[in-house]
């Protein structure tokens, strides 16, 4: 059975998934196949700390910040806020209180604002929703204190603004003082800043590091961009369809990727530092739909170092490196000699 | 103004394009020359709203109203092309110079085998038998390591990177001269992106076609093009060597991008990227667009627009390298 991840280091745990799971029905009526978007998730989340999730398109990440944000309900597998289930909270104020204290920040700024009503409109009713200790004059008085926090001086003029009025990373920043309005302690940013220009983005990343020094916020910071995970997070969790395929300390995973997955992202990314190389060959395969899968790994198919125990057995998470697992049989053996393989197989 | 090489198969000089709004005409792209030689790959970056890819259209010819050329030249292989009539471009168009949109999706007819659409596009523009257009299909998707079974897909059987490579497959059908690409990767994955580059390069080589290559992601392509021209605001700012520019950006805005990527190698640096957001260009500050930005400006910044400096061979448009300010080169050289 599923091992329980020990808690997180440097602070105690706030959130955990336990073989956190979500198909989706695919086709029509009769179709009973299945889209495998996440599949037995366990993530463990501290306090004060920031947890990156990487993948490609497809990978089910966003999936999982969804889940957590109570946007789905999971298929099976549970969601675990503080030590209790979040599906055991029935009333609607314990929910309403999850959605403030877990709220999320979306990917699009020139969408998830709405363009008829002015900054003040939304922060506002976050407050007036999450924050019923306040009064009138309170709330505007946390509202410019809350856009001050995401760097948008004077606050004043921002909250009367219209978001046409606003530049990409300046929309962005609302969307964080809107999450930050129920006192958050774990953001959940799906691609926050993957729609800004390149000149922005590094601002809203820093305004996340400093988030979490000044206010002790959590993140769950869900990116396809390996580079600025390794700038923001302290630990990394790279999936591939539907599954982990390695998690640990950021700096550890980068510097020793263990999972062939892991070692192709990183191959992939353009880093002008790096000396001129072009490889000879361009890799063409992508990332695989999960409908109804057999056992097996399922980056078989693109991995270089595939041996026939991936076609029958599905890797599961084991120990590497000190707090660094990977889903890989080859990596799994080549650590720990051809006994183990065997120990593997009979999990 | 920029030195004429031997073999230049593309020069723009001093180009301006318009955008007529009900407020005045919005320069969107301001007196930019540059020049691609035969079989170079020049990649031209910057945000959005820089101007990059009206520039691509006026370039290219297409740009529609509210957009225009309002003066400049393009020169394809000697010939004005803001000149020519559309009869007269289209003798051009795909045979001599071809197009690769930013979305395949949305450039692929859906309701179209890919085969059908390699058919209009060599029926368009050529005269060939049944016969001859298959095989002309068959090898131009082979070359972008398609299946030619996949002549008899539909644009949404095929992944995001393969239909990419269809359209790149179909700018190729006439081996042009120039293909001008606009940000053909920036809706793949890494990995896609990646593996797409490597094959644009490839058959660079193999065919000797020269690219330009617009994008918003710099290091996309500090591995692949030659040169690279940086945009803002509707001007080029800097334009010169890609290695050479990674090495020591000499504009600081060029600087400051390259100061907003983290890596992932080496120690992690606090970066702080550029502070402020690009300008509205209705409305461009007065003085070199970049002024209100920069962590280097002098007085004259807001007063004057500087034309471009040559710094060896390559050209940056900043007062921090007119040789006639004392002391400027000098200021420069300590930066490093």
């Amino acid at each position: 059975m599923i091992t329980d991840l020990p808690t997180p280091p440097g602070g105690s745990e706030l959130l955990r998934t336990r073989a956190l799971t979500k198909h989706f029905k695919m086709g029509g009526v009769f179709s009973r196949s299945h889209l495998h978007a996440v599949d037995g998730i366990d993530l463990v989340i501290g306090e004060n700390e920031i947890v990156a999730v990487v993948g490609e398109s497809g990978s089910g990440k966003s999936t999982l910040a969804r889940l957590i944000a109570m946007v789905y309900k999971p298929t099976s597998g549970e969601i675990l806020h503080r030590g209790s289930p979040i599906s055991a909270l029935r009333s609607r104020r314990k929910i309403l209180d999850y959605r403030g204290r877990v709220p999320m920040v979306f990917q699009d700024p020139y969408g998830s604002l709405s363009p008829v009503y002015r900054v003040s409109h939304g922060l506002m009713r976050s407050l007036k929703l999450h924050r019923t200790d306040l009064s009138d004059r309170g709330r505007r008085q946390e509202a410019e204190y809350l856009l001050e926090s995401v760097g948008l001086t004077p606050p004043a003029d921002f909250l009367a603004k219209y978001p046409y009025e606003l530049s990409g990373g300046q929309r962005q920043r609302i969307g964080f003082a809107q999450a930050l309005a129920c006192r958050p302690e774990l953001i959940l940013a799906d691609e926050p800043v993957s729609m800004l220009d390149v000149s922005v983005r590094i601002g809203v990343l820093n305004l996340m590091s400093s988030l979490r020094r000044r206010e002790r916020i959590s993140f769950l910071y869900i990116t396809h961009d390996i580079a600025s995970a390794r700038y923001v997070a302290d630990r990394i969790v790279v999936m591939y369809a539907g599954q982990i395929a390695e998690t640990g300390p950021v700096e550890d995973v980068l510097a020793h990727p263990k999972h062939p997955y892991t070692q192709l992202l990183l191959s992939a990314v353009p880093d002008p530092r790096a000396p001129v190389s072009v490889p000879a060959s361009a890799e063409v395969q992508e990332p695989p739909r999960v409908i109804d899968p057999q056992a097996g790994c399922r980056f078989r198919d693109r991995c270089p170092f595939a041996i026939d125990e991936c076609s029958r057995v599905t890797p599961r998470l084991r120990l590497l490196r000190p707090d660094h697992e990977a889903a890989c049989h080859v990596a799994a053996s080549d650590m720990e000699g051809g006994e183990q393989v065997s120990g593997a197989l009979l999990n | 103004m920029i030195q004429a090489q031997p073999e230049t198969v593309l020069s723009v000089e001093e180009l301006c394009v318009d955008y007529v709004t009900d407020r005045g005409p919005v320069r969107a792209v301001d007196r930019v020359s540059l020049e691609v030689a035969r079989g170079e790959f020049l990649g031209i970056v910057g945000e959005s709203g820089c101007g990059k890819s009206t520039l691509l259209f006026a370039i290219a010819r297409l740009l529609s109203p509210p957009a225009e050329i309002t003066s400049g030249a393009v020169r394809f292989n000697g010939r004005d092309m803001v000149a020519m009539r559309d009869e007269e471009l289209r003798h051009l168009r795909w045979r001599e110079y071809s197009v690769v949109m930013q979305s395949a999706m949305n450039a692929l007819n859906p309701v179209m085998t890919i085969g059908a659409q390699l058919k209009d596009v060599i029926h368009a523009h050529d005269h060939m038998g049944a016969r001859e257009i298959g095989e002309r299909s068959r090898e131009v998707l082979r070359l972008v390591g398609i299946d030619p079974v996949h002549l008899r897909s539909y644009p949404h059987q095929l992944s995001g990177g393969m239909r990419q490579r269809a359209m790149i497959a179909m700018a190729l059908v006439f081996t042009p001269e120039l293909v001008i690409m606009d940000e053909p990767t920036s809706a793949l994955d890494v990995v896609a992106q990646r593996s797409l580059m490597v094959q644009i390069k490839q058959l660079q080589r193999k065919i000797g076609f020269a690219a330009i290559f617009v994008t918003h992601d710099m290091s996309l392509v500090s591995h692949f093009s030659d040169r690279l021209a940086v945009m803002y605001a509707g001007q080029v700012v800097e334009i010169g060597d890609t290695r050479r520019l990674f090495a020591e950006p000499k504009h600081p805005y060029t600087a400051g991008l390259m100061g907003s990527f983290p890596s992932i190698t080496g120690p992690i640096e606090p970066l702080v990227g550029i502070g402020g957001a690009p300008p509205d260009l209705a409305h461009p500050p007065a003085g070199c667009r970049f002024h209100p930005r920069c962590p280097r400006v002098m007085p004259r910044c807001s007063v004057d627009n500087p034309d471009f400096y040559n710094q060896e061979k390559d050209l940056v448009r900043c007062f921090l390298y007119d040789g006639r300010a004392a002391g400027a080169e000098r200021v420069s050289q300590l930066d490093h």
